[in-house]
């Protein structure tokens, strides 16, 4: 009875990855082709000649290393900055007693629901006049504002026991030394959890480049694949699908070899509802 | 005990108190000014990044500019403008109902799908394929579904339906009816597995004693699901919910990628509106309007939900 519910339920699950696979080597596939082979009739499931020239032709045409650097180091200052500030301002919040900590946390709770989007063309207009459109500080900056950080990671130090503080405080240690010496090391899940939520975000952001930057060399990996997609996508379906499965197939492999910890971070983002 | 008489010792001496600051130990001087160092780099940022354009947005939302010229004040124009415009009304509906069907249609296959892991030996493996469509960017996302769903009757999908069944179902990102269950598919698929890892975690809090205790006093599966798993599920549903609402009320990466809302009214959102008024127009008072009718139904949503979830949302005390 049970050994035949598990068949079932893994036939079941095994169809929806499946599911979940397919578009992933549909791209992987149709990166093999060639331009002509997408309107035959009936259609070919598979490449036939298999094209690998796809990928080295589509590298001559963008600047694909460039973009991936520019995404590689903006999600890394974002992170750094991101879990730097958001840290020191939860432990004031969790451990420092100051008047009119209750209502500044309030505020931040409060603006923790403003869609970016809806400060879109004031940011755009505040970051023109300090000559900041169409730089990567205009995606850095404005997303080191990160409000649902500091309430993140004000659960976590608020779980660190005050006892630890107490002990480091008696051995003579100031308020930073307990910060950088206690607290963020006792914290270190929240900062993964954090951490992979900051760089997943910045990574795959679309709409803040697509507003702020101009320049094809300034283009983070999203940005660019579109550029190339909005302009060859409804004809070079090959090259299309080859320039995807670079700024894909990475980010997967990386997934990959760090699942274990990505996915119980992620898991414990959503047991904020406790 | 010493802290409590330290609090209210002066309040008695009050008459003959000191002036405050001389009284104060040295370490809670210390520690405000600890406070302030500590806070200002996010403090800062949120009022730059964040207070600061949420002010001027609704400044810029009672003025016509279109940031070259002068602007000038015309009161609550731009919401009468908006909320009189077919075109935005259209749009409101368009998100409100990738809302209707990626939330509920997305969460009830992400709970099934977790219900089903929990039962099943090996489910790391699944867990990781579920997940890769999270890792993927919403362009390439969008890129590589354009493939599969666009193309006319050529397009993988509709291809093979054709060659298989001898029908034409509809050019899903070119028909304007078809295209927002389009994009809810896509918009699921791609944040499934998010919610699965999210359902799968909250499963695992529960006791087993309290699954043992109702399997002994009989209870079948379907009791089971409803009276224990769901009743101690619901915190984490009700927080998947909220944020769920929010992120499709704030659809745009997928709409503009992989349909190009300038030919298919159908697919325009909100969002896309404060783009295509902001940054193809440049009706920045315009723009502004739509973004803070935006916040508006957020908080007006997710205020309704707290309200609702006394109603469905256990929490344990």
């Amino acid at each position: 009875m049970t050994n035949r519910r598990q068949t079932l339920l893994h036939a079941g699950l095994a169809l929806g990855g499946l599911v979940m696979l397919f578009p992933f080597i549909w791209m992987l596939l149709t990166s093999f082709k060639g331009a002509t082979q997408m309107i035959n009739e009936p259609l070919a499931w598979l490449p036939g000649p298999w094209r690998p020239r796809n990928y080295p032709d589509v590298l001559d045409e963008v600047p694909l290393g460039r973009a991936y650097w520019n995404s590689m180091y903006i999600a890394a200052v974002t992170v750094a900055a991101t879990l730097l500030t958001s840290a020191m301002a939860a432990y004031a919040f969790a451990r420092i007693p100051f008047r009119g900590s209750g209502p500044l946390f309030g505020l931040f709770l409060a603006t923790q629901m403003v869609p970016a989007q809806v400060t879109i063309v004031p940011l755009y207009l505040m970051l023109a006049r300090l000559h900041l459109i169409d730089s990567h500080l205009a995606l850095i900056l404005p997303a080191v504002a990160n409000p649902f950080a500091v309430f993140l990671l004000r659960q976590f130090i608020r779980a660190v026991p005050v006892e630890l503080e107490d002990a480091a405080r008696i051995d003579g240690a100031g308020r930073w030394t307990i910060f950088w010496r206690i607290i963020l090391p006792n914290i270190r899940p929240g900062l993964w959890t954090l951490g992979i939520i900051v760089f997943l975000a910045s990574w795959n952001s679309y709409f803040f480049p697509l507003v702020f930057l101009n320049t094809p060399d300034l283009f983070t990996i999203p940005l660019l694949l579109d550029a190339f997609h909005s302009q060859r996508g409804g004809v070079d379906y090959g090259l299309t699908a080859a320039l995807s499965a670079m700024t894909v197939v990475p980010m997967l492999i990386a997934f990959l070899v760090g699942q274990r910890k990505i996915l119980n971070s992620m898991a414990s983002s959503g047991l904020g509802g406790r | 005990m010493s802290a409590a008489t330290r609090t209210t010792a002066p309040r008695r001496a009050r008459p003959a108190r000191p002036a405050r600051p001389a009284r104060e130990p040295l370490w809670r001087r210390r520690d405000r000014r600890w406070a302030v160092l500590f806070l200002a780099p996010q403090l800062l940022a949120l009022l730059v990044f964040l207070v600061g354009p949420l002010g001027y947005a609704v400044v810029l939302s009672f003025m016509e500019w279109d940031g070259i010229g002068d602007a000038t004040w015309v009161g609550l124009d731009n919401f009468r403008t908006q909320l009189t415009d077919p075109y935005f009304g259209r749009a409101v509906w368009n998100t409100v109902k990738i809302g209707l069907i990626t939330v509920p249609g997305g969460l009830v296959l992400a709970l099934l799908l977790a219900l089903a892991l929990h039962g099943v030996r090996g489910r790391t493996a699944y867990r990781v394929i579920y997940f890769l469509p999270v890792v993927t960017s919403s362009v390439a996302v969008s890129v590589i579904w354009q493939m599969i769903l666009g193309g006319g009757t050529d397009g993988i999908l509709n291809g093979t339906v054709r060659d298989l069944f001898g029908i034409t179902p509809p050019d899903w990102l070119a028909d304007p009816t078809w295209v927002v269950p389009a994009i809810a598919v896509v918009t699921i698929w791609s944040s499934l597995g998010l919610n699965v890892v999210i359902f799968l975690a909250g499963l695992a809090t529960i006791p087993p004693s309290l699954t043992e205790a109702a399997r002994i006093d009989g209870a079948g599966p379907w009791q089971m699901l409803r009276s224990v798993t769901l009743p101690m599920l619901s915190p984490t549903v009700f927080f998947t919910v909220v944020v769920s609402v929010i992120s499709s009320f704030q659809a745009f990466d997928l709409v503009y990628v992989l349909v190009n809302p300038d030919h298919n009214e159908g697919a325009q959102t909100i969002v896309y509106k404060v783009y295509q008024q902001g940054f193809r127009e440049f009706h920045f008072g315009l723009s502004s309007a739509a973004a803070l009718l935006l916040l508006l139904l957020t908080l007006v949503v997710t205020a309704v939900q707290f309200k609702a979830q006394k109603r469905f949302v256990h929490y344990e005390s």
